[in-house]
């Protein structure tokens, strides 16, 4: 097998060594009924790369890849292009095979791209401080309510109508044990009025933009109201490339901001890995979840440094700690930060305006089909419409014509009979004039 | 002085050259590296892209008002700075990397590759399923492999990584002693546990009730069968331990719970020792997580992204989360939402957005297919082999607390044999870094005082072992023979000396600030 090193001699001299018989004296300890034999499991044996590089390009071939087709999907995932330079630099051994930066002298180059991710992520969402990320948008959410129920001792969270369906059921997992969740009436297209269900017991309320249906919230009035009330304002973001061209939740009263960095850097993938986002207020870093890289000096003087404020966590603090949290999405983080990096403040910026564009010109033009309606004002790269037939049925026929056009609202909210003929459409840089063009001409067709 | 055929010097004049401190500051191949930030300027850019100008009229009153604060860039620039950030990382790559409970582990390069077909990183999770069927089959198939391995009727896919799994195992326990209607308040978790499974069992509204360890590193089955009782809603013990022991006793504590009412979760963290030998449903384990960047070799990536499916028994499989995967005549079917469900399903919620990782599940299945059933039983056999032979080779020149073994696949030693030299743990695992190692797990599991738990896996030859062994007798040689100087202030030769960590938990600085701003919080 060739990943194995040892040969039959070396373990033979081994054994030798340790002074047991055979390889079953060391599982002496092991109750016989668990021991199984060698020919127990129905699997196959060992196979060469060629054999197992071919097995799963079959089954990747089944796939309709994003890039191979006119492609409109977002609600929560966005393709982008990701320069070549991105995963050639995480590739490198030094980064992909290397542990959590336990050992932080032997670790400065994870410990200072960590560093610089949480800098890029605060600057971002305007936020003070951020971690060095949690798994995925959806349970970034889930830990800023509890630790906003933590800060408040207060235990109802509000969820928006407009959050992502796949988060708010993310937050009921987790902040119903300790708390209560509440979720508002779903308002595709407009921004809902939050103050009836703000009391004393709120400790937060969690609000996406642009939300589930692209809508741009303006987060400035729910802040208010939040703070008003003593609750905390959560502010998600699940595709931060708006951010290069938005206000930050932070300059509009945000107390926490959960987002998803997919976009930046990292593949669909299918659904993960992804990377959270996790950024606040200093004051509130004692009680943040995750892992922080800190800034500090080492015996000589010389600037280094290490994962810090480890009392918080799960390690040390055990039963008590902030979160039970034990790893980040570290390789997702540093494409992240490199491929931020690359883009700079400039290119970042023309990134966001090239999607709003996009989305802006197809909305146009989708909307000038007769029976189909914009049901989202304003909105990003990403935009709901209404068609005069069940969406779902629409995007099949679409799909059996090599057409992606659109996640239907009915995959994120089978139960709502209202949101049927809701299609949300996502354009980003990647979707060419003539994924546009293809798009507009078989809809109309199939309408 | 001998010249090559060039007419160069081709040795060096003398063997011992004074130090001499450079200019740059840099030394050689080691280079320092400025932050990002520092480096950077305005109107650079490393990507290109069309200039668009938009209008506001579909931005709300939303429209960002000031600079961001991003550095820019040119592409070469951005590559030299994290190629020059890589060569201060160590790495599974360049060295043995003995971390105990981390199963540190070659990763093949095939799964990288395998992972970046456009089939598989290039599908969007919520693409109409019948354009995803490959996907689909991917991730039954490796259900298929952790199923069988383990011994157990079902897993749950969608936790991120091990403590993810936890949480997934508690939380279907939870909804399992619901639907009895019964409302359990207590878990028994040893005190060799990982600090993440006190952790989870908090979270999730459990009170923590500590098991002891026996003097042999076991866990005291005679001390958790006495505080067993019909408030314990479950045991949480990692098989084989963190002790790096097998837990002779386990079917008689799991039996035991199951007595009265509560469920068995294993934190499967060391799973790497058996996988292949031994199924853990033989055991009377009902949840497990496994960690697929441990066992089954997909990347640590510097601390993630992991993935930890959740293996489940017959009773608690109707309570795995969201989504399921069914097999629907000659499709798969994922089933995203409770309005769908087969009769017997009753998930408990959801973990997370989509399906899972899977990224992790490409590169896992590619790692089994590579080994086969056979491969991964003879991948754990010389885990064991190679971490009793460690334990063999070393137990006269340190200390194992537990005798003569056999261990399973992690080497446990404790810091008796450092008394009265001087040198501690920490003083002894930096001076590993100056020989060319990554230290071990230190002062883990905290059942052993100042505790060093070495994991060699199965991915090192015997000639690496030899050297290894080799380097470690001689330190601990030396430091019993008062020879501080080398541990004192080690590592000498890595990247950064010891850092000032109490400092940085003092004051945290946890991000670039531009130095002509005003350094309050804006």
């Amino acid at each position: 097998m060739r990943y194995l090193p040892l040969t039959g001699d070396d373990r033979a001299a081994m054994l030798a060594k340790i002074g047991a018989p055979n390889i079953d004296a060391l599982f002496r300890d092991v109750p016989s009924a668990a021991v199984v034999s060698r020919s127990a499991f129905d699997l196959p044996d060992t196979q060469g790369e060629l054999e197992v590089e071919r097995g799963l390009s079959r089954i990747a071939a089944r796939n309709v890849a994003a890039g191979s087709v006119p492609f409109f999907c977002g609600a929560g995932a966005y393709r982008h292009h990701v320069p070549a330079a991105v995963d050639h630099l995480i590739q490198r051994s030094e980064f992909l095979t290397s542990y959590t930066p336990y050992q932080p002298e032997i670790a400065q180059g994870t410990l200072q791209y960590l560093f610089e991710f949480q800098t890029q992520v605060a600057l971002l969402t305007g936020m003070e401080v951020a971690n060095a990320s949690l798994y995925d948008g959806s349970t970034a959410t889930a830990e800023a309510v509890l630790m906003a129920q933590r800060l408040t001792k207060r235990p109802k969270a509000v969820l928006s109508g407009g959050l992502h369906p796949h988060y708010a059921e993310t937050v009921e997992t987790l902040a119903s044990l300790s708390g209560e969740v509440v979720r508002a009436p779903i308002t595709p297209g407009k921004a809902e009025d939050f103050a009836a269900q703000i009391d004393n017991q709120t400790a937060c309320v969690v609000v996406q933009s642009p939300d589930a249906f692209g809508l741009i919230r303006d987060l400035r009035p729910i802040a208010e109201a939040a703070h008003a009330k003593g609750a905390l304002l959560i502010a998600v973001v699940t595709e931060v490339v708006s951010l290069g061209l938005l206000e930050p939740p932070g300059h509009q009263g945000a107390d926490i901001v959960a987002a998803e960095g997919q976009s930046i850097g990292n593949g669909l993938n299918f659904g993960g890995p992804y990377v959270g986002l996790f950024a606040t207020r200093e004051k509130f870093i004692r009680q943040m979840p995750g892992r922080l890289s800190g800034e500090t000096v080492d015996a000589n003087g010389k600037r280094g440094f290490v994962l810090t404020l480890s009392t918080r966590e799960q390690h040390i603090r055990r039963e008590k700690a902030t979160s039970n949290i034990c790893t980040n999405s570290g390789l997702c983080c540093l494409a992240f930060t490199i491929h931020l990096s690359l883009l700079g403040e400039e290119g970042f910026v023309r990134l966001a305006r090239a999607n709003h564009a996009r989305a802006s010109a197809l909305a146009d033009r989708l909307s000038n089909i007769k029976g189909v309606e914009l049901v989202t004002p304003n909105f990003f790269n990403e935009f709901t419409i209404r068609l005069p037939k069940p969406a779902t049925s629409i995007v099949d026929a679409l799909a059996d014509k090599r057409i992606i056009a659109g996640v239907p609202a009915p995959r994120l909210w089978p139960q709502e009979r209202d949101l049927r003929d809701l299609l949300i459409v996502a354009a980003t840089e990647t979707a060419s004039d003539e994924d546009c063009d293809a798009l507009v001409k078989a809809l109309s067709e199939v309408l | 002085m001998p010249m090559n055929a060039q007419g160069r010097p081709s040795a060096p004049g003398s063997a011992k050259q004074p130090e001499i401190p450079t200019i740059s500051g840099d030394r050689g191949l080691d280079h320092e590296e400025a932050l990002i930030f520092e480096l950077g300027r305005e109107g650079v850019t490393g990507v290109d892209i069309p200039d668009v100008q938009v209008s506001d009229k579909r931005l709300g009153n939303s429209r960002r008002r000031g600079r961001i604060g991003l550095p820019g860039l040119s592409e070469p620039e951005v590559v030299r700075h994290y190629v020059r950030l890589s060569r201060m990382n160590y790495a599974i790559d360049s060295g043995l990397y003995p971390l105990g409970s981390c199963t540190m582990k070659h990763n093949p390069r095939l799964n990288e590759k395998m992972a970046r077909l456009p089939g598989f990183g290039d599908v969007h999770p919520l693409q109409p399923q019948q354009t995803v069927q490959g996907a689909l089959q991917l991730i039954s198939e490796l259900m298929r492999w952790l199923t069988t391995l383990t011994g157990m009727p079902a897993v749950a896919m969608s936790p991120k990584a091990g403590a993810h799994g936890e949480l997934c195992g508690l939380l279907t326990i939870r909804a399992a002693l619901e639907a009895r209607g019964e409302k359990r308040t207590r878990i028994l978790v040893p005190s060799s546990a990982h600090g993440t499974n006190p952790a989870t069992a908090a979270l999730c509204g459990f009170r923590v009730d500590e098991v002891p360890a026996t003097e042999d590193g076991h866990v005291d089955a005679d001390a958790l069968e006495a505080k067993l009782g019909p408030d314990v809603a479950a045991i949480m013990l990692t098989n084989p331990n963190t002790c790096g022991l097998f837990e002779p006793r386990v079917k008689e504590m799991a039996d035991a719970v199951h007595a009265v009412g509560g469920y068995f979760y294993c934190d499967g963290a060391n799973f790497n020792a058996i996988a292949g030998r031994v199924k853990p449903g033989d055991l009377g384990v009902d949840a497990m997580h496994i960690n697929l960047h441990k066992t089954f070799s997909t990347p640590h990536g510097g601390g993630g992204p992991g993935a930890g499916p959740v293996v489940l028994s017959a009773a608690l499989a109707p309570y795995a989360p969201l989504p399921l995967l069914l097999q629907d005549g000659d499709r798969l079917r994922l089933i995203e939402e409770r309005g769908a469900l087969p009769a017997e399903a009753k998930p408990f919620g959801r973990m997370c957005a989509f399906h899972g990782q899977m990224g992790m599940f490409v590169r896992a299945l590619a790692y089994m297919l590579s080994h086969g059933a056979d491969g991964i039983r003879q991948a754990s056999e010389d885990a064991v082999l190679s971490a009793n032979f460690i334990l063999a080779s070393l137990k006269d020149a340190m200390s194992a607390p537990f005798g003569d073994g056999p261990c399973m696949h992690e080497a446990l030693f404790d810091d008796s044999f450092l008394e009265g030299t001087g040198v501690t743990t920490l003083d002894f695992a930096k001076a590993m870094i100056d020989e060319g190692y990554h230290p071990m797990t230190m002062y883990f599991p905290l059942v052993v005082h100042g505790a060093m738990l070495i994991e060699p896996t199965e991915s090192e030859s015997k000639e690496s072992l030899d050297r290894f062994i080799h380097v470690l007798r001689a330190l601990a040689k030396e430091a019993n023979a008062g020879k501080r100087e080398r541990f004192e202030g080690a590592p000498h030769y890595a990247p950064r000396h010891r850092l000032d960590e109490t400092a940085a938990a003092r004051k945290p600085i946890l991000r670039w600030r531009r130095p002509d701003l005003p350094q309050a919080a804006e």
